[in-house]
């Protein structure tokens, strides 16, 4: 199938790399703002499987809101709020003793899920159209060509996203903040000993994860589908738990990887365009194959992942 | 100096008497697990009522949809059928110290291979079809657990995160197959693989001459030889001693490499049968449809059943009830609730399920009385 790909004189086939990069822009988005709350769940220690119901929660919340106020930002900010509620129910349960965080990850998933779809319904069709976040051309001349411009938009949501990557680094390198949820995500005892609460940084830790899969949800719905449907996530949120595996709790790695799974999500579409529609699947897989891939390569029996946060592997 | 013999006194309680019967844990695991649901039945009606509807009614709707008539309660029984098997796939590592959820990638692959296999075997009698299915999808999901558990013991890989993202490798090894090269040309509105041997179904349909398939015996069987396989056997006391201290258990001299991918094999074998008994009951043939969600329900299962496979009996049948009496909630002129209603009422019942798992050893009534 890739005979097609040498036969780049033909000018349709110079639009699958740009489909490929506009694809990525486009759908990268979610999995950035939920990869990078999850990397800062884990990083505290724990793992919230559940983010795929927040999301979801995030984008009913959003769509809602900013369909019966007219306001996308109020919209957005109601979604963080509900992803915020969400990852505060999470990190409660988990906070008892005896609690195993994975299973009531998947508990949150399926409430997150059910609820979303619960109340969202009416909201399928909304009497009052939402406003949405706005699409701005990725550079001046990307908007010169036509069939460019169409592909190389960025959604200020994502312009968003990319600027907490800095931010999110630095803190987490720099702030007295940054230092102890890391140090109650590598040796919760230590850092009990030296006087901090685990229980409430993984309540902060966990509620900011769940603030950011909010908005995510909130770009899904007022951006990415412009509509509301119970299908929406799709697995986005369990993804980008891969993701944070994949990025090797790194922010700036969040943001790669998030363009690359976006990417190869897009590939499959962007082949479809020049009538190639075998191995899409296939294509799909890439991501995960390549997470798996890397944690086989970092991994040894005598120590965990290479950038792991130790209390991850303590089984509880 | 007196013969004591521990006879309960004539005006023994009826708790003393009870204690007779029920180990004191057992009884502490279902007290504490029935006030849990209760919490979440009256959450949940608490929230329909939020919404305008009456909670007596939806709940006198749910018991009618669930176990009410004898109808009702044979479909409650056949949707608890692959829940019985992939709570076990979760269930067995668990004893290990190992959390795998891969529950899902085991059970369609189950179902692709079984679905080969089934169409390999058309036209031979249904019980070599039946055999050769379970043989292949059996193989196939346990040797996909196998391969987390084995990338755990060897790579010191994460088997959480392993067998997650196994999952969607699965899952899109199964579409690219269906959408691809196994694709049955004469099914063109939904790809799927050719369809297996017709004589199975029939053969599979009446368990005890209910309409319950086979699948549910099989899971009950399942249950009841792996709880003598993981409590009264060298097998499960090795495990358990694995879970408990992985260095006694090197101390001990156990092989550890081993037990860990026997276990993980069979816990794979079970979502993998889970998935051939599915597609073998349903279409008759793998696609996409497979992918509802029962390898991630079993983790549920097998965390509510804490890990017990004879507790995942009851458990796994009444989740099984839930979602069958969810049908009636939305089909009732007078409620029509959206089918979302069961995903929340299920998700109040895990998280407060779950979220008592930290009341275990804090009531001083279930304790042991000191001699």
């Amino acid at each position: 199938m890739w005979d097609v790909l040498a036969n780049t004189t033909d000018p349709n086939y110079w639009g699958i790399p740009v489909a490929i990069v506009g694809g990525a822009l486009r759908v990268s988005a979610p999995y950035l703002y939920v990869s990078l709350g999850e990397m800062l769940t884990e990083k505290s220690g724990r793992i919230n499987l559940g983010l795929e119901g927040t999301l979801m929660m995030g984008a009913m919340s959003g769509y809602a809101v900013s369909s019966l106020t007219g306001s996308a930002v109020l919209g957005a900010l109601v979604a963080a709020l509900a992803g915020a509620l969400f990852g505060m129910l999470h990190a409660f349960l988990c906070g008892r003793p005896r609690v195993n965080d994975i299973a009531v990850g998947i508990a949150l998933m399926i409430f997150g899920i059910g609820l979303a779809s619960f109340i969202g319904k009416p909201y399928i069709q909304p009497k009052n159209k939402p406003s949405l976040f706005p699409d701005v051309p990725l550079a001046p001349w990307t908007a010169a060509d036509s069939i460019v411009r169409a592909n190389l938009q960025i959604n200020v949501l994502l312009i968003v996203g990319i600027a907490l990557v800095p931010l999110i680094a630095w803190a987490l390198k720099n702030t007295r903040w940054g230092l102890v949820l890391r140090s109650v995500g590598e040796n919760a005892d230590t850092a009990r000993a030296m006087g901090y609460s685990v229980n409430t940084v993984r309540l902060l830790a966990t509620m900011a994860g769940g603030t950011l899969a909010g908005v995510g949800g909130a770009f899904l719905t007022l951006s990415m589908t412009q509509g509301w449907n119970d299908g929406l996530a799709n697995g986005t949120g369990l993804m980008a738990v891969a993701l944070v595996i994949f990025a090797r709790w790194k922010p700036f790695n969040c943001l790669w990887a998030a363009l690359l799974f976006g990417g190869a999500g897009a590939i499959a579409p962007a082949m479809q365009s020049v009538n190639v529609t075998q191995g899409r699947y296939l294509f799909q897989m890439i991501p995960y194959v390549l997470t798996l891939a890397v944690m086989i390569a970092t991994s040894s029996p005598k120590r965990q992942m290479i950038g792991i946060p130790d209390e991850l592997t303590r089984a509880r | 100096m007196q013969l004591s013999v521990p006879v309960l006194p004539a005006s023994a309680s009826p708790l003393e008497q009870a204690k007779k019967f029920l180990p004191l844990r057992a009884m502490e695991a279902l007290g504490i697990t029935l006030a849990a649901v209760l919490v979440a039945m009256v959450l949940f009606g608490l929230f329909v009522a939020l919404w305008g509807y009456n909670p007596l009614t939806v709940y006198a709707t749910m018991w009618k949809g669930s176990f009410g008539t004898w109808f009702n309660a044979q479909r409650s029984l056949t949707q608890a059928a692959p829940l019985l098997l992939t709570g076990l796939c979760v269930a067995l590592p668990l004893r290990l110290g190992m959390v795998i959820i891969g529950g899902e990638g085991a059970f369609l692959l189950g179902a692709l291979a079984a679905a080969v296999a089934g169409h390999q075997l058309a036209g031979s009698s249904p019980i070599v079809s039946v055999l050769g299915m379970t043989l292949a999808g059996g193989v196939v999901g346990g040797a996909w657990i196998a391969l987390s558990g084995g990338l755990r013991q060897f790579r010191g890989v994460n088997e959480t995160i392993s067998s997650l993202l196994l999952n969607y490798v699965a899952l899109n090894i199964l579409l690219h197959l269906v959408y691809g090269p196994l694709k049955d040309p004469l099914e063109p509105r939904d790809p799927s693989t050719h369809s297996i041997g017709a004589n199975v179904k029939p053969f599979l349909a009446e368990f005890l001459g209910w309409r319950v398939h086979w699948g549910f015996g099989i899971g009950i069987a399942a249950c009841v030889a792996l709880y003598f396989l993981m409590h009264h056997t060298v097998v499960g006391f090795a495990s358990s001693i694995v879970g408990g201290n992985v260095r006694a258990a090197r101390v001990a001299g156990l092989s550890i490499s081993k037990l860990t991918i026997l276990i993980c094999f069979l816990g794979g074998a079970c979502a993998g049968i889970a998935g051939m008994l599915e597609m073998a009951t349903g279409s008759g043939k793998a696609n996409e449809k497979l992918a509802v969600g029962y390898g991630y329900e079993g983790i549920l299962v097998a965390f509510l059943a804490r890990g017990n496979p004879l507790a995942i009996i009851p458990v796994a049948i009444f989740l099984g009830g839930i979602k069958s009496g969810g049908y009636l909630l939305q089909t009732n002129p007078d409620l029509k609730l959206p089918n979302a209603a069961i995903m929340v009422l299920q998700g109040f019942i895990f998280l407060t399920v779950l979220g008592a798992e930290t009341f275990y050893g804090r009531f001083g009534f279930f304790k042991r009385k000191e001699a």
